[in-house]
């Protein structure tokens, strides 16, 4: 020890000290002072590339990047509680309990709406058409067989085979789940008191499989399956779906407007909504809101005043100009009700007090 | 011992350069030996307090509760650890016959030459496949034909299952116990097999009644160290068991495991107890892999230093 403090590095050690630095700065690319602003958010996968669309274009339009984690909306209303990120993003709003617990206000603002379909692997793949009840029983494994005659009934132009039904769900703990859960919840009772609502449950029937693509695969490949993916998702691989008998007995078609008019309701001023089995009577019944979560003082963890008014023009656009994105993206445009109610939220922050202007 | 003997013949003096260079370098290899060290126990000690809340709320019968409500917040891990069992064992059941053979095939029949070579570099590529990758070609190819083989025997067709999943392990496990078995059978002592030839045993005779008795402790070395990768194997397995949480009742049935579930569930798991409850299946996992490999290498340190 006490010869490395006297003399001078050996050559060895000098090479490998420039080897290190070299690691360094190969590794951590983005140092603090190289940039500009830079806004950091994480959460939802749902949103995700209606989100990275929308943040490449925000980039080429004023310079400002937003880099988005798609964690899981857990994963990103645990870093915005920690204070790490900038903003959030969640597909099921926070629960007066859980905003209790954060650190400070959490405002929720909606980006747009996404919906879960009902698809099914039958022979012809005729169109078909649910009530909440049949949902339900076949989730709960009451009704095992495609020649039901309670599916015959809502059905009666379709002849099916006696073949099983294969329920498949996602195996994986996900907003797609709750939102589905969540809806069968409301809509069964038996449903509500054996099974219940969250991103995973104890499903009495059926084989799991992980993502979207992961469900629709087995769909795709196992005869009689009867699952729910996202609607974008089933959209881009042009997947059967159901029409599902609504709240106000209506049978409605999934799809970016039906999604839409889910939202065409009296919304409260918070946007903290679930519109599953909605009252609107044209909605289509397993729809959400999706958000993002920002803190209401913007002043925390001495960020800077640069930081905040550049977050709060970056909500303002993806709410009024980048709503043009959601539609050939397959996601569904917030109507103008909701984007009034966005409006109010977002000129709600504050930095140190003040409000900030758009 | 032998380190600080080592260190005492070189001196770190300043007049020499290059000697002080090696006891730099020497320090540097220590210390990251010692990270690893550290690493592994900091890993436990996480897993341990996380699993803390778990462990108060619902102690041993959190081994034997099939109930896995995420809703109600009831937690019990028996259908995983039965599915991780199933799996496991089910796969070694069926790689053994194959990895005994290849075994026997590098060890003893074909030690040298190309066609020795080239199969042995074919069975270690098998283990540097990533598992996603099977997981894939198990859910497109390997599904199926279980689909098929279902209808045949009159049972639900899901295709996905304990078995589909069992078939892909033993296909990735195939290696481990294979390689590990090849060189202990070729350790084999040749007196031992010469004299068994001269009192005019065939090769087949020599093989079963000779080699494999003694390369036996070897062998078994090999699977256990295959039943520690089933075990923790995830990504391939999720693919194509089924994941559902209730417990098998028969191989055909769709189940789950405990990696399984972990990787399934630990990203959107919110609560305390449910949290807590996937990492106690995390902690169950740790401490079975490492006795597995413990006992694994304990055995093959043995048989190297008999032959």
């Amino acid at each position: 020890m006490n010869s490395l403090r006297r003399g001078k590095l050996p050559p060895h050690a000098a090479k490998g000290l420039t080897i290190f630095v070299v690691f360094i700065l190969l590794f951590f690319p983005s140092l603090p002072w190289a940039k500009g602003v830079e806004l950091l958010g994480a959460g939802a996968t749902f949103p995700y590339p209606l989100y990275s669309k929308m943040f490449h274009e925000y980039w080429q339009l004023t310079g400002v990047k937003v880099n988005y984690q798609a964690i899981g909306s857990g994963g990103g209303i645990r870093q915005l509680m920690n204070m790490t990120v900038d903003f959030g993003g969640s597909d099921a709003f926070m629960s007066d309990g859980e905003l209790a617990k954060a650190p400070a206000k959490i405002l929720h603002i909606p980006t747009c709406l996404g919906a879960v379909i009902l698809t099914y692997n039958v022979p012809g793949n005729p169109e078909l058409t649910f009530t909440p009840d049949l949902i339900a029983d076949i989730f709960l494994g009451k009704i095992t067989k495609w020649s039901d005659i309670r599916i015959a009934e809502v059905n009666p132009e379709v002849t099916f085979s006696n073949m099983p039904i294969a329920v498949v769900h996602r195996s994986d703990g996900s907003g797609t789940t709750f939102i589905f859960t969540d809806y069968v919840s409301k809509a069964n009772s038996e449903w509500q008191r054996r099974v219940g609502r969250g991103k995973a449950v104890n499903w009495p029937v059926g084989l799991g499989a992980k993502g979207n693509p992961g469900v629709a695969g087995l769909i795709r490949q196992l005869p009689g399956a009867f699952g729910y993916v996202e609607l974008v998702y089933a959209l881009q691989n042009r997947m059967p779906v159901a029409s599902i008998r609504n709240k106000k007995g209506t049978l409605v078609q999934p799809g970016i407007a039906s999604t839409s008019l889910a939202a065409n309701i009296p919304l409260p001023d918070d946007t903290r909504i679930s519109l599953t089995n909605t009252d609107a009577s044209e909605g289509y019944p397993i729809s959400s809101f999706t958000w993002i979560l920002v803190y209401q003082e913007q002043s925390y963890r001495k960020r800077s005043m640069e930081k905040a008014q550049e977050l709060v023009k970056l909500l303002g656009w993806m709410t009024h100009e980048g709503q043009q994105y959601t539609e050939s993206l397959h996601y569904a445009p917030l109507p103008a009700e909701a984007v009034r109610k966005a409006e109010k939220i977002i000129k709600s922050i504050t930095y140190n007090g003040e409000q900030i202007h758009r | 011992m032998a380190s600080k003997s080592i260190d005492n013949q070189i001196d770190p003096s300043p007049r020499v350069p290059g000697l002080r260079a090696e006891f730099v370098f020497r320090k540097i290899l220590l210390l990251s030996g010692l990270v690893i060290v550290v690493l592994l126990a900091a890993i436990f000690l996480s897993l341990f307090l996380h699993s803390l809340p778990s462990l108060r709320a619902f102690g041993l019968s959190f081994f034997f509760t099939k109930t896995w409500d995420p809703v109600s917040g009831k937690f019990g891990m028996l259908s995983f650890l039965v599915g991780t069992l199933l799996t496991s064992f089910l796969s070694l059941l069926i790689c053994l016959p194959f990895s005994l053979a290849i075994s026997i095939f590098l060890g003893e029949y074909f030690r040298e030459g190309p066609l020795s070579s080239f199969l042995r570099n074919v069975t270690e590529l098998l283990a540097g496949i990533p598992s996603i990758i099977y997981g894939f070609w198990g859910l497109f190819v390997l599904v199926p034909i279980v689909r098929k083989l279902e209808i045949i025997l009159g049972i639900p067709p899901y295709g996905v299952g304990i078995f589909t999943a069992s078939l892909i392990l033993a296909v990735m496990i195939v290696p481990y116990a294979a390689s590990i078995g090849g060189e202990v059978i070729s350790l084999v002592p040749s007196d031992i097999k010469e004299a068994a030839y001269s009192l005019g045993a065939t090769r087949q005779e020599v093989i079963t009644k000779v080699i494999l008795p003694y390369a036996r402790s070897g062998i078994m070395a090999g699977i256990l160290l295959a039943l520690g990768r089933a075990l923790g194997e995830t990504m391939a397995v999720t693919m194509v068991i089924g994941n559902s949480n209730l417990l098998p009742r028969s191989i055909f049935s769709p189940g789950n495991t405990m990696a399984s579930v972990i990787a399934n569930e630990f990203t959107e798991a919110t609560g305390r107890l449910y949290l807590s409850s996937l990492i106690e299946i995390g902690l169950l996992l740790f401490l079975v892999t490492m006795v597995i490999n413990i006992v694994g290498r304990y055995i093959i340190k043995k048989v190297s230093v008999e032959a």
